[in-house]
């Protein structure tokens, strides 16, 4: 068994015993954290019947997919769905954009004040979004946004700090002779960006954007904030309207239903890139 | 933005940029307007704005100057029980913090050890983290039903007693909360701590097994001290993230709980700001939060040398 063995070889018998339990507790430990999102998979199919008999049970007895196609059929639902995506796409894209531009310039270019413009957005990081909320309703309601999903895609249109903060911290280690051969190569500015730092940046870029959209498709507290109308409900505050609205009657296996759809493209998202998310959350935690 | 020009008279000694460097400069500062820009409109302008609304009994419809009652609010605040009240649960709920660091720092301790599968396990740790808030509290107040939800079933399977009432008492539905929220976001911690843990160079542990240290003390005196900078992270962001819960509370309970046991500063700010009109004491309340929460920051900064170790 010498690949079991450590590199400094001092892994004994008793330690390869203790791994064992180890596993096994740290397994244990995984499953009762998966396990609510599991429950929560099987009520979605199971009946209300069996959903409030006293008797613990967790496979579906019988198994019933009818709810995804009900709420599959509630315009609400649907509207919720194409109401995220609305929010999602143009931000995703024009701020994406704007960040990565940002991050550039605040990386590369050199020009009086950036050190006081960096420092001032990144002291928003630290201003709870409690004190702001309160006017920009009060702003957004003045202008007659209230009544539309503007509130929620304009302010990401300007950028996204932590991600400015995370790809210029990205582009520092680049050496600044880049920024020089290209200008010697007659490149202008916004072709040095686009041509030789935005392929550099890409695959951070691409994290932080996967990112935004779970932060974006997740958020509650704006969309439930600054829209009024149902119409423009987005799905996290559609599916808090399903709670309270069918929880009444116990219609759980809906609501459940419900959630696990909205909960699907992040998790998605999450399986098929966790080797980037998880990298990228671990550097923002080491490098603080 | 031509104002910050001005504004930098300081470098005298050299009043002619060359034209490339001229240039440059205009790029650049056009490059990073957007970004400038949202923070004036949606940060800058709203803060002063909130500041001066703090000192008014605005309802966000009548005149913010014309209802101006100097510090009205703030000594209100400080006599309002319910505030307070508020104050307090949001404090009880951190105590979940540390309890999240420690299992977090135990689980990357053990999946540090070559575990095999750790790469899945780790990613179960994490699932919770990046599922929707607000699907997942639906999800865990129907867990937490007194009468049919999975935890007090479980309960009952294995003792025969009935658990308790997680949500309806004032005591429990706290104790239901911080674990909802320790389960949320243990994964954070896990994934930290281990990429901590890998940084740290084996041949440390293996200097001080040949020193005799035991496990445990190596723990305490390598791990621990190493893995601080990663403490300290999730300790300023759990304590800023912590002072500003809303959704949990929001999803979880109506109302705020029975007698308000479960609503925190950030949920009662929204209560009166949004459900009540009175935006300018709700204003007042979002600056007392924001300073408790620069204070609380400031100090742990400040703190940090004293415990805060790195590799080098």
């Amino acid at each position: 068994m010498a690949a079991k063995v450590s590199s400094g070889g001092v892994q004994s018998r008793g330690s390869r015993a203790l791994d064992k339990v180890l596993f096994v507790v740290l397994a244990l430990g995984a499953v009762i954290m998966v396990f609510p999102l599991f429950y929560m998979i099987m009520c979605s199919f199971m009946t209300k019947n069996q959903i409030l008999s006293a008797d613990f049970s967790i496979i579906p007895n019988p198994w019933k997919g009818g709810m995804y196609s009900e709420v599959l059929h509630k315009g609400l639902f649907l509207s919720g769905i194409r109401n995220s995506l609305t929010v999602a796409v143009p931000v995703l894209l024009v701020g994406g954009f704007t960040s990565s531009l940002a991050a550039f310039s605040f990386a590369k270019l050199r020009f009086k004040g950036r050190e006081q413009m960096f420092l001032a957005l990144l002291a928003t990081m630290m201003i709870p979004f409690a004190v702001v909320m309160i006017p920009q309703y009060v702003m957004f309601t003045k202008i007659g946004w209230t009544n539309s999903l503007l509130p929620l895609i304009v302010p990401g249109l300007f950028g996204n700090v932590s991600i400015i903060f995370f790809l210029r911290q990205n582009l520092s280690g680049i050496p600044n002779d880049m920024v020089d051969a290209a200008k010697i190569d007659g490149c202008s500015f916004f072709q040095i960006y686009y041509k030789v730092f935005l392929p550099m940046m890409k695959g951070a870029l691409m994290t932080q954007i996967i990112l935004w959209f779970m932060g974006i498709w997740n958020d509650y507290l704006a969309p439930t904030i600054f829209v009024q109308d149902e119409k423009w409900y987005t799905l996290q505050v559609v599916i808090r309207s399903f709670n309270d609205q069918y929880a009444v009657n116990s219609n759980y296996p809906l609501i459940m239903a419900a959630s696990v759809i909205a909960m699907l493209p992040t998790l998605l998202l999450f399986f098929f890139f966790q080797r980037y998310i998880i990298e990228s959350m671990a550097l923002s935690g080491v490098k603080g | 933005m031509a104002s910050t020009t001005t504004t930098t008279p300081a470098k005298t000694d050299k009043p002619r940029m060359s034209r490339m460097a001229l240039q440059e400069q205009r790029w650049g500062r056009l490059f990073v307007a957007a970004p400038f820009v949202g923070f004036c409109l949606f940060s800058a302008f709203p803060i002063v704005f909130a500041f001066v609304a703090s000192l008014s009994n605005w309802t966000g419809t009548n005149s913010v100057f014309a209802n101006f009652c100097g510090l009205n609010n703030y000594i209100e605040l400080f006599t309002d029980a319910r505030f307070w009240k508020t104050v307090g649960t949001t404090i009880i709920y951190m105590t979940g913090i540390p309890i999240g660091m420690i299992l977090g720092l135990l689980i990357a301790t053990a999946m540090n050890r070559r575990i095999p599968g750790v790469k899945i396990l780790r990613t179960m740790y994490y699932v919770p983290v990046i599922s929707s808030l607000v699907a997942v509290a639906i999800l865990w107040a129907w867990v937490f039903n007194y009468d049919f939800g999975l935890l007090n079933l479980i309960i009952k399977a294995l003792t025969g007693a009935k658990g308790p009432n997680w949500l309806g008492d004032e005591a429990w539905i706290k104790v239901a909360m911080i674990i909802f929220m320790v389960w949320k976001g243990l994964g954070t911690s896990v994934i930290l701590y281990l990429s901590g843990l890998q940084n740290i160079p084996r041949d440390y542990y293996e200097a001080a097994t040949i020193d005799g240290a035991t496990g445990w003390q190596a723990f305490k005196n390598i791990t621990i001290p190493l893995v601080s900078p990663v403490t300290f992270y999730l300790l300023i962001t759990g304590i800023i993230g912590g002072f500003q819960v809303f959704v949990e509370v929001s999803v979880m309970t109506t109302n705020g709980g029975i007698n308000y046991s479960a609503a925190t500063v950030v949920y009662y700010l929204w209560d009166k700001a949004f459900k009540h009109q009175q935006m300018g004491y709700g204003a007042a309340m979002a600056f007392i939060l924001a300073i408790i929460i620069f204070i609380v920051t400031a100090i742990n900064f400040k703190g940090q040398d004293k415990w805060v170790k790195t590799i080098d």
